[in-house]
């Protein structure tokens, strides 16, 4: 298995605050990475290294084995980027933002149009295509967005939180269409702070941490750090109150029981660990957990 | 390029062809010239403004400073390049909305040349200027003024009024790029629009005090003002030709290269 990104050792400081501290990653060809992390754990500053917007301060960043800082313009001919502020024309239509982002990729006039009629579809924008992109919602526009990113065929596709501020309909298109690009060999490296997204796409998650890899495996390997079930307690109205990691076996059962105390009241549910759990786990800050909560 | 080994050597799909330069170039002249029509506010300042202006001091003020009535031969040079002024403003506001807003992030990451963003909106702000100026003429002749020129002098004056243009557009690009917003560009920008009123444009310099006539023979806008009127009006052009090709020259040296600087500094790498 070739490496399309690989990121040794690099570092960021912004002003007198450190971003990205000695990070390591590789991406697979072909593969889907989520990058999971709380924010200002440094996942929009990796990108913007990928995407050759920001030089570190020190270390390496590489696609396709092209250096982001020397072969810029090469890396730029392999990369398309959404990112998490909106780049798309207003004054254009969806369509005609379409089509100008195919030509200037690279696309012929014709490839371009068809390539819009086709991604418009797919986004379900069809029918506001030909309105100016200044009357859409949030949500229409960030799907135009990603349809942008997606209109060449690029070998790798960096996406910041591409599904925040979207409907299912959209989400589902969405990894749909990441599907379809990681079928044709694309690479590509997601930030997200939706621990389901990463458990449905991803083939590896790194979780990020203090502008560094906590973690990283398979989703179902991050899951077993965890433990194979989680006892789950609830309260009467139905809030959590503990939860409890076990082995599955009956014995660790018995000691995840006694680990609750004597005088607590409420439901039990043994269930599978999700991301959620594994994220806390790694990470081991609770702040995550309510700045995931509030995004969501 | 070793680009498409190196892709394929990594058994990722092939890149799309790069656009050429002409075809970025292209495509980003398109996009200005839709914003101008899709937003009209600029064509309808860069044509109303100054029509109102050459009609303000034609019937207004005109009969005050030349009582014979002929004063919108003389008035009509300066109100072009007014026209020129005006119009060629908004492209620092356009050139600061790209500049704030996420899409030149997308321009930066693509395999090209990015400051052809800026080639853009000089050129949609050339061919606009140049339709403002036809029709502002046009409405000149309408209300009595009599060119006397060549078709080979209206060709120059053409020509000069696009090098000037050209120049001024540039000099509002970079103040787009310098600026922190879309009002401040706007803002930056109005100083630029008093340059005519301090030149031959409205009344002859030697009507001014001593030291105004000083500075107005020593700006730009005057030989480029009394180089179109004798072109139009067969007037003394004198020493003034060559003035108002140097400007236009030296101000579009200083703009496109003020503006490399500032497009490196906001664009580049942070």
């Amino acid at each position: 298995m070739s490496t399309a990104i690989a990121l040794a050792g690099l570092t960021k400081t912004f002003g007198d605050q450190p971003v990205l501290d000695r990070l390591d990653l590789d991406v697979a060809t072909g593969s889907v990475l989520a990058l999971l992390g709380p924010n200002g754990a440094g996942k929009t500053t990796t990108i913007g290294i990928l995407s050759t917007l920001i030089a570190p301060d020190a270390g390496t960043a590489t696609v396709c084995g092209f250096d982001v800082i020397r072969d810029a313009d090469a890396v730029r001919g392999l990369i398309s980027v959404t990112g998490q502020s909106s780049a798309v024309d207003g004054v254009l239509t969806g369509r005609e933002n379409l089509r100008m982002m195919g030509r200037l990729g690279g696309l012929p006039r014709r490839v371009a149009r068809a390539r819009a009629d086709e991604l418009l579809e797919r986004f379900s924008l069809d029918a506001a295509a030909d309105k100016r992109v200044s009357t859409y919602s949030g949500g229409m526009r960030r799907k135009l967005d990603l349809a942008i990113s997606l209109i060449g065929t690029p070998p790798v596709v960096f996406l910041d939180e591409p599904t925040t501020g979207l409907d299912t309909r959209s989400r589902q298109s969405l990894w749909d269409e990441i599907r379809t690009l990681t079928g044709a060999g694309t690479t590509v490296l997601l930030t997200t702070q939706y621990l389901e997204e990463a458990d449905r796409l991803a083939d590896r998650i790194a979780v990020l941490e203090h502008g560094a890899i906590a973690a990283e495996g398979t989703p179902a390997e991050l899951k077993a750090r965890v433990g194979s079930e989680v006892l789950a307690l609830r309260g009467a109205d139905d809030e959590p109150l503990l939860e409890v990691p076990t082995d599955g076996t009956l014995e660790g059962l018995r000691a995840a029981l006694r680990a609750i105390p004597e005088d607590a009241v409420g439901t039990v549910a043994l269930r599978s660990p999700s991301l959620d759990d594994v994220f806390l786990a790694v990470t081991g800050s609770p702040v995550t957990r309510e700045l995931v909560d509030q995004k969501g | 390029m070793t680009t498409l080994t190196a892709s394929a050597s990594a058994g990722a799909i092939a890149p799309a062809r790069r656009a050429s330069r002409a075809s970025v170039a292209g495509t980003f002249i398109s996009r200005s010239l839709l914003h101008t029509l899709r937003t009209p506010d600029a064509l309808i300042m860069a044509i109303a403004l100054p029509t109102m202006l050459m009609l303000l001091f034609t019937f207004v003020f005109g009969g005050a400073i030349e009582p014979g009535g002929s004063y919108v031969n003389y008035v009509v040079p300066g109100i072009i390049l007014l026209c020129a002024g005006f119009g060629a403003a908004s492209t620092a506001v356009d050139v600061a909305n790209d500049m704030t807003e996420g899409i030149i992030d997308r321009f930066r990451t693509m395999p090209i040349h990015a400051a052809s963003v800026i080639t853009g909106h000089v050129v949609a702000s050339l061919v606009r200027n140049l339709v403002a100026t036809a029709i502002v003429i046009a409405v000149a002749v309408l209300v009595g003024f009599r060119p006397t020129g060549s078709p080979l002098d209206w060709v120059a004056m053409f020509a000069l009024v696009a090098a000037y243009i050209l120049a001024i557009t540039y000099l509002f690009a970079a103040i787009g790029l310098a600026a922190s917003s879309p009002e401040a560009a706007s803002g930056y920008g109005f100083f630029l629009m008093f340059l005519p009123y301090l030149s031959s444009a409205f009344v002859p310099v030697d009507t001014m005090p001593e030291w105004l006539q000083w500075v107005a023979d020593n700006q730009p806008l005057t030989p480029i003002i009394e180089t179109i009127r004798g072109l139009l009006l067969g007037t003394e052009i004198g020493s003034s030709g060559w003035l108002a090709i140097g400007w236009c020259g030296f101000i579009l040296v200083v703009a496109v290269t003020l503006t490399r600087i500032l497009f490196r500094a906001k664009a580049g790498r942070r």
